[in-house]
């Protein structure tokens, strides 16, 4: 069938044509940028910690009435930190425990600058995290070069002044960006305002930093683990429990830390910021809620989209089909098939999705330069156009099919019947 | 008339009951979706003190220079110890303090009550004037409590309610950590989001501050800051070194009521900078800040990419609602292009025909709006659902929402039906005759 007759018919119904072929773009601009934002917030939300978060949880404690800046309150501090570890180990649904100030997705960063040298620029950074000899196993972290931390290298931190701890393990990741060779594991570095070097004795596969904010990869996958315990009123425990036995742990673990100090504070909210024991998959949610908020979204007003957009197509289809009943008419009674009649309102329609698809191509892209320039969003890339294109295709087919099948069904008769 | 057109519309839209539930649909989803966004938006955006927000201004002075943590040529957001102490010594605003959060540990003398940790800020006496706080009891401490580093305290009226019972307290002693204090207010429900005063540190929307001590008190007791701590040069080991050190981790504000004073206070940052120069501690030319409150929630990024991206989607929503509505309105119109030939040939204007199908957009707008509340009604049940608690609470439903819904809603429709409306006049009734 020749298309000719089709676009002179299209060129009596102009404003019909216009306003669906720019829905159809507008709703494919909108649609491929939904698609490719929720595809960003699962690729970000799913990337693996690197620990083994199953049946691991955290607890925060503040104990008062110590002076923290006196030798004397430090080693009241520091005994009261071995006595609440050795308390939580022994518990039946712990296997193992230490004491940490954060954690992967915990929130609260607290990173610092390296270099190669004591002295010139720094060349990197990375997020640290306080560690003992229990940390790998606790946190289920894969050490894939070197060792672990030994006691005797466990040292002390009051938070006050520089770090240099003489030993540190590092994540693979920052291991690779400092030594590109791969011979990272015996090599120095020097943190910030340091002026003794930390050798790297073990490097771990995988470790991510605290906050989900981190843009760049550096800053996302630049960890490294330091032999210090943290000497301060306020403090975290991590918890490793047995298998399965997480929700039993986050009633036992705090009746425990009671029974080693009654004065001190465990907040008692829960599932919030301000609760004081956390599952890892409550930080684990609580770290990505408003990605997953934005993902949904995205998710909802995409299927309001399309949704839409079908019923006005299928609403202006069955609106044209009613407005030529008569021409229908005449068209059957001068040999048309049904068929003929159906496939020419099929290829009505996909004349109009075409120019509203190469349209939309044309926004998707503007739409997508405007998120990047106001919100750091990435490049749309060309697949998620494609699948826009297809879908939407196939979907203003659909809307148009039932009018086509209506207006295949009007008989012959009607060319003489009077409207 | 109008109850005619009501009548004609209400037939019109009963013959053709499919396309009007469309375009109901359509104006219901766009207006909900976009609703439901503007709610969560603006409770994020929402100004905390709208009577003083031009007055009050947020100073930044560049203490670290060039450095690769900088954000383009912005100086950090929060100050040096030894900046903050300058300028509040220098006392140049009509209202001042520097201030930075705290969390201290209360205890009780009742033992059947747990000891808690209450979220604080430390601060000087005139924050209280000059952000308006509002007391129950008692009032702010004095500037030579600040001098003199009085143990005096201000509490919330919810920790007012825990330790003595929502009576008066004024007078009374607390314990905060290891040290007794002096009650010397109480404060009234008051807890404004974003959290703007604090916003150097931490989180914006955080649960509402219980406990304020004196700056110079907190310092003494060497209170560390409970949250953001920024350094690219560490300090040596103990308190005095930080206070001393080049990190930024104090807060601060001051209230300029005239834009002579504003003036004023930048020429004196600007002097203040050179000074600090001219002595050598810093090695680079002056670079401050002076934002006022509004300026200073944007620069804070207060409300988050994800909820502003969410917001500008849904309104395309509403923009390819409005478009399907005009496709729709178009068609429903010109199909009664007939009966708009009769009542023009029997002599109704264009202004006629034009109220009459007016009216017939302006029900499928009250219409679309009524859905459009009962669904912006579920977006914002399921949005408590998936936002943090205390974001959650702002965004509520009240009345000025409805109205806003509603008339959204009849808005966009009757913005939808001009170009139909338009065309529906132009029907040339001689035409229409002849044909039928």
């Amino acid at each position: 069938m020749s298309i000719h007759p089709i676009l002179s018919a299209l060129r009596r119904h102009k404003t019909g044509t216009i306003l669906i072929a720019l829905q159809i773009a507008l709703t494919l601009a909108i649609v491929c940028n939904a698609l490719f934002i929720i595809r960003t917030q699962f690729e970000k939300m799913g990337r693996p910690t690197g620990l083994d978060e199953h049946n691991l949880l955290m607890v925060a404690t503040t104990q008062s009435g110590i002076d923290s800046s006196t030798d004397a309150g430090k080693a009241t501090l520091d005994a009261s930190i071995r006595a609440d570890l050795t308390a939580l180990r022994q518990l039946p649904d712990v296997i193992d425990a230490y004491e940490a100030r954060s954690l992967p997705l915990s929130g609260g960063l607290w990173g610092l600058g390296l270099r190669l040298m004591p002295s010139g620029a720094y060349g990197s950074h990375t997020t640290y995290f306080h560690a003992d000899e229990h940390t790998l196993a606790t946190l289920g972290l894969r050490l894939v070069a070197g060792r672990n931390f030994r006691s005797d290298e466990i040292g002390e931190d009051d938070d006050f002044g520089v770090l240099q701890p003489a030993v540190i393990i590092v994540s693979q990741h920052l291991a690779d960006s400092l030594f590109p060779r791969g011979d990272a594991l015996g090599k120095q570095i020097y943190f910030t305002s340091a002026t003794k070097p930390s050798t790297i004795v073990g490097i771990v596969e995988r470790m991510q930093t605290s906050s989900t904010y981190s843009g760049t990869d550096s800053r996302t996958w630049n960890t490294t683990l330091v032999p210090l315990r943290l000497v301060t009123p306020s403090r975290h425990y991590v918890v490793r429990t047995r298998p399965g036995r997480v929700a039993a742990a986050m009633q036992s673990v705090p009746v425990a830390l009671y029974a080693q100090d009654p004065q001190r504070v465990i907040p008692d909210g829960s599932g919030g910021d301000d609760a004081g024991v956390r599952s890892f998959a409550q930080i684990r949610a609580k770290a990505y809620q408003g990605d997953r908020t934005l993902a949904m979204l995205m998710g909802v007003i995409s299927i309001i989209l399309l949704a839409v957009t079908a019923a006005g197509i299928a609403g202006l289809s069955s609106f044209w089909v009613g407005q030529r009943r008569r021409q229908i008419g005449v068209r059957r009674a001068l040999g048309a098939t049904s068929r003929d009649i159906a496939r020419y309102f099929l290829i009505e329609n996909a004349l109009i999705s075409t120019a509203g698809v190469v349209v939309g191509i044309v926004l998707a892209y503007e739409f997508n330069n405007w998120l990047m320039g106001k919100f750091e969003l990435t490049r749309l890339s060309p697949a998620y156009v494609m699948v826009g294109v297809v879908l939407l295709f196939l979907l203003s087919q659909c809307a148009a099919l039932a009018p086509a099948l209506r207006a295949a069904r009007i008989a012959p008769v009607e060319a003489i019947r009077s409207s | 008339m109008f109850k005619y057109y009501m009548q004609l519309g209400l037939r019109s839209l009963r013959r053709n009951p499919m396309l009007t539930a469309l375009m109901v649909m359509a104006i219901g989803f766009g207006v909900a979706s976009s609703m439901t966004m503007y709610t969560v938006f603006r409770a994020m955006s929402g100004d905390p003190i709208p009577w003083k927000s031009d007055k009050l201004f947020f100073p930044q002075i560049d203490a670290w220079g060039p450095n690769p943590r900088q954000n383009g040529n912005e100086p950090a957001d929060a100050m040096t110890y030894v900046d903050a102490v300058s300028l509040m010594r220098d006392h140049r605003a009509h209202l001042q303090s520097a201030l930075y959060p705290i969390a201290p540990t209360v205890h009780s003398d009742d033992p059947t009550q747990k000891s808690r940790t209450a979220p604080g800020q430390a601060v000087y006496s005139e924050f209280f004037p000059m952000l308006d706080v509002p007391f129950l009891y008692g009032g702010g401490w004095t500037g030579a409590d600040d001098e003199q580093h009085a143990r005096v305290a201000v509490i919330s009226k919810n920790l007012n309610q825990r330790l003595f019972g929502g009576t008066n307290s004024v007078g009374q002693s607390i314990q905060l950590d290891s040290r007794s204090y002096r009650v010397s207010g109480v404060l009234d429900d008051w807890h404004p989001q974003p959290k703007f005063y604090d916003l150097a540190t931490t989180d914006a929307f955080g649960p509402a501050d219980q406990v304020f001590l004196p700056f110079t008190t907190a310092t003494d007791a060497q209170l560390a800051t409970k949250s953001g701590f920024l350094c690219i040069n560490l300090p040596g080991p103990g308190y005095a070194a930080v206070l001393n050190s080049s990190c930024v981790w104090i807060g601060y504000m001051v209230e300029l009521d005239t834009s002579s004073q504003v003036s004023a206070y930048h020429t004196y940052l600007e002097g203040y900078a050179h000074e600090q120069q001219a002595s050598g501690r810093f090695g680079w030319a002056p670079n401050n800040r002076l934002r006022d409150l509004p300026a200073w929630l944007d620069f804070g990024q207060v409300v988050p990419a994800q909820t502003k991206i969410s917001f500008v989607v849904a309104l395309c929503l509403l923009l390819v609602c409005m478009v399907n509505t005009v496709g729709l309105l178009l068609a429903k119109f010109l199909r009664r292009s007939g009966e708009i030939g009769v009542r023009r040939a029997l002599g109704a204007s264009r202004l006629a025909i034009a109220a009459q199908f007016g009216v017939e957009a302006g029900m499928i707008g009250v219409t679309g709006g009524l859905l459009g509340l009962m669904l912006t009604w579920l977006g914002i049940q399921v949005m408590h659902g998936s936002l943090p608690r205390q974001i959650a609470a702002l965004a509520h439903i009240n009345l000025l929402l409805l109205w806003q819904t509603l008339l959204l809603a009849i808005v966009a429709t009757v913005l939808a039906a001009l170009y139909p409306i338009w065309r529906a006049t132009y029907v040339r009734p001689s035409l229409q005759l002849k044909e039928d």
